[in-house]
């Protein structure tokens, strides 16, 4: 091919350079990404490969249900509450089980929690140095800085001699040359457009968030007993509560613990819109020109819902975030959503490293297959064990294809603030519509790289809202005598139907996730998990759709041919964890990031 | 001036050998009462999340597989500045990166641990997922915790034997323990696809 258009609309090139982007740095996981750079350095076709194998589907065969969310957990380093969560909720879901209000409560809280901390850290730890130069920051006046710092927020770390004493630190630690995450930087790139103050300011919140992150996830340590790996229950929550309890290790959670939790979703809306917020704006204004990474954005979009408000409740009247997809662009139309249709959620492989008796058709996840199959292109580019460009008219990825009705979608904090403000929903409209106003912006910037990291920092503040929420809801309910968290009616498997088939959802914070579980005479018969990178890191489908990555970075120029500075920047907006969609199989990664030009 | 002392287990227990560093100070648990001054941690593949964990400790006693290029099960134990350095001689796996950002981290903002310990084990088999440890390195995990408990020791935390038969409190859920993993695992033999 030289120059295609897709079914669903991008135009994709493959004649220009080729520039190899192996492995994406700060993400999770192994993701690999080609790029076609035409004359002006400007992308005109892109393929996404997930290097790496995960055969989770096929380790949970056998094993007890109740056991699920304990592997699941593992599978990321990152995702771990996320993926618990999911499977006790199809499990319970496939045995019919009911969760007491105060474990929906709780799980919402937890929830919200790992949004409110994930897209922290994302934004500053694993984003921000896609659009602030560190070395630059230390060019910064702290003066300016802290006039600059205090004219966007009250909050109290504004003065000179604050951002004074994190520009030595910062200085101290870049001349100990232990750059750590600052290694592999592009600094001094064009494509960074923040003046020096702004740099600075946003290194020291970066320093702050790293110290407000330890707190907000002593939540998960008290709802969870323990943090990492907090516990999970099939039924419920670990957790028993004892508001007069004593405070000892092992006791039930006790008002000491509750008023911990309640200070702490205090600090975290105070953090997030006072630091979080007013940070994202700033850089945003300095980047407002920079409007790339459309893909599939405010095209094709899907959200599964979240946040129950009453317990054992899926329908849509019940959920806090919106459940629909929105295909070919149009606003006006939420279509319905529903996991167990089998001709809605299909995921193909004829692109991926994964054989189908029939790989013209989709399957339905409780139907679905993992049998890998790792076969290269006849137009790859070296060997099986030292690949120097892939073949993408073959099979070129460990990411399967999941397709909604046939369509590739895009999920994750964009894609539910789309569907909330396709809808009419205030709560998701208002807070859009102020950002793109003071920005001075229009509608349609919101479906850009800018867009989707600035509809995670809003989704960040409903998070930690929402928090206060639950909180509250927990209190009054605990208060008015139910102390219930967990239900064992049906903790025996002789309770169990013979043959039984459930789906969990969760809307993980990087996008919708899902499990699907068949259970055959009290084991698990089969295991699915579609995950969001899956959606979002998608490779081309039999009809020759590409995926959200691939679309997103179409068109988008390289300030500098040789540094991959914007497409690091577009592929970490969508905060992508590779090692829940695919497993290791990459051999030694030896340097930490190569960029090979063909 | 050291109060306290944390002894993580890193590694992802699904990819075979990676689980060294967790099964390790599940033995650790198994057999000796840490008392109230030293953590034992199950850290998984948590890469900033340890951030917490590993903050102001005054000993921090890293357990892991690292790939030296050396025979498989070889232990090696590196100190201080030396374990950044030996976290990324070669990497061999996501978390080790991410880990090693940990420790700089807590560097840049001023909690680094006051004193550092990594005990590693040269793996075998990194590649068979759902498997367990094999032999070469899981008959490592004795020797790895007796370096763990010198060095706890050296730093004035001894950890005191176990009662046969007393209730131990196991890190993490007895389905993803040792025992029972490995007891129902079951493998897909991949290895003649790997890329």
């Amino acid at each position: 091919m030289s120059s295609i258009t897709t079914p669903n609309g991008f135009s994709v090139d493959n004649s220009g350079r080729r520039m190899v982007v192996d492995p994406v740095t700060r993400i999770e996981g192994h993701l690999r990404v080609e790029v076609n750079l035409d004359a002006n350095n400007t992308i005109q076709n892109a393929v996404s490969s997930g290097t790496m194998w995960r055969g989770l589907e096929v380790i949970l065969r056998g094993r007890d249900p109740r056991d699920a969310w304990a592997f699941t957990e593992r599978i990321c380093g990152v995702c771990t509450g996320v993926h618990a969560l999911t499977s006790v909720r199809a499990v319970e879901d496939a045995l019919g089980i009911k969760i007491p209000a105060n474990a929906n409560t709780i799980r919402n809280l937890m929830l919200a929690t790992q949004w409110a901390q994930d897209h922290l850290i994302h934004f500053y730890h694993l984003h921000a140095l896609d659009w602030v130069d560190v070395v630059s920051a230390l060019k910064a006046d702290p003066k300016a800085t802290s006039a600059l710092a205090q004219s966007i927020s009250p909050w109290p770390n504004s003065s000179p001699g604050y951002f004074r004493d994190v520009q030595t630190r910062l200085k101290k630690f870049v001349e100990s040359g232990q750059l750590g995450p600052f290694m592999n930087g592009y600094w001094g790139n064009a494509a960074y457009l923040l003046p020096p103050v702004a740099n600075l300011m946003a290194v020291s919140h970066y320093l702050e968030a790293l110290d407000f992150q330890r707190e907000i996830i002593k939540i998960h340590t008290v709802f969870g007993g323990k943090n990492p790996h907090p516990n999970w229950l099939v039924g419920g929550m670990a957790c028993a509560i004892n508001l007069d309890g004593p405070l000892a290790a092992g006791a039930p959670v006790n008002i000491v613990q509750l008023n911990l939790v309640s200070s702490i979703v205090d600090r975290t809306i105070a953090f997030i819109d006072q630091v979080y917020i007013p940070d994202l704006k700033a850089i945003a204004s300095f980047y407002k020109g920079w409007q790339y990474g459309q893909g599939l954005s405010g095209r094709n979009v899907l959200a599964y819902g979240e946040f129950p408000v009453h317990a054992n409740d899926w329908s849509d009247g019940n959920l806090m975030m919106p459940r629909g997809a929105i295909v070919n662009g149009k606003i006006s139309e939420v279509l319905p959503v529903d996991l167990r249709d089998p001709n809605q959620v299909q995921e193909f492989v004829d692109h991926s490293w994964y054989k189908y008796p029939n790989e013209a058709i989709g399957l339905h996840p409780w139907s679905g297959i993992t049998d890998p199959d790792f076969r290269l292109g006849a137009k790859t580019v070296g060997t099986k064990t030292h690949i120097r460009q892939l073949d993408e008219a073959a099979k070129y990825s460990f990411i399967k294809a999941p397709r909604w009705r046939g369509h590739a979608m895009e999920v994750g904090p964009l894609s539910r603030f789309t569907v909330g403000y396709a809808k009419g929903m205030p709560e998701f409209k208002e807070p859009v519509d102020k950002l793109l106003k003071d920005l001075g912006l229009p509608f349609e910037a919101l479906f850009t790289t800018l867009g989707r990291t600035a509809a995670r920092g809003l989704e960040a503040s409903w998070a930690a809202h929402a928090m206060r929420t639950f909180h509250d809801q927990l209190m009054a309910n605990l208060r008015a005598g139910d102390l219930a968290t967990a239900s064992t009616a049906k903790w025996e498997p002789s309770t169990w139907p013979a043959e039984a088939k459930g789906v969990g959802q969760v809307e993980a914070p990087r996008g919708a996730l899902g499990h699907w579980v068949h259970i055959k005479s009290g084991k698990i018969e089969s295991y699915q998990a579609v995950v969001p990178t899956t959606w979002n890191g998608s490779p081309r489908d039999p009809a020759g759709n590409i995926g959200p990555f691939e679309a997103a970075l179409l068109n988008t120029p390289l300030a500098d041919g040789t540094q991959p500075l914007e497409i690091l920047r577009t592929l970490h907006s969508f905060d992508p964890c590779l090692a829940c969609s695919t497993h290791v199989m990459a051999p030694d990664g030896g340097e930490l990031v190569r960029v090979q030009a063909l | 001036m050291t109060r306290s002392a944390v002894v993580v287990g890193i590694g992802n227990i699904l990819w075979a050998d990676e689980g060294f560093g967790v099964r390790a100070v599940e033995a650790l648990n198994e057999g000796w009462d840490p008392g109230p001054d030293v953590h034992l941690v199950d850290g998984g593949t948590q890469g900033l999340g340890l951030l917490p964990v590993v903050e102001d400790a005054g000993l921090l006693v890293i357990l892991d597989a690292v790939d030296f290029g050396l025979v498989p099960g070889v232990l090696m134990v590196a100190t201080d500045d030396e374990v950044p350095r030996y976290l990324t001689a070669k990497k061999l796996s996501l978390h080790q990166t991410s880990f090693q950002d940990v420790l700089a981290l807590a560097q840049l903002s001023g909690h680094a641990p006051a004193r550092m310990v990594l005990i590693g084990v040269q793996p075998q088999d990194l590649e068979t997922y759902g498997g367990g440890l094999s032999p070469a390195v899981a008959a490592r995990i004795g020797e790895a915790t007796d370096h763990a408990r010198a060095h706890l020791a050296d730093a004035g935390f001894s950890l005191m034997p176990r009662n046969t038969g007393s209730d131990v409190e196991p890190l993490g859920p007895v389905a993803v323990a040792m025992p029972l993993y490995e007891r129902d695992t079951v493998s897909p033999d991949i290895s003649e696809t790997a890329p």
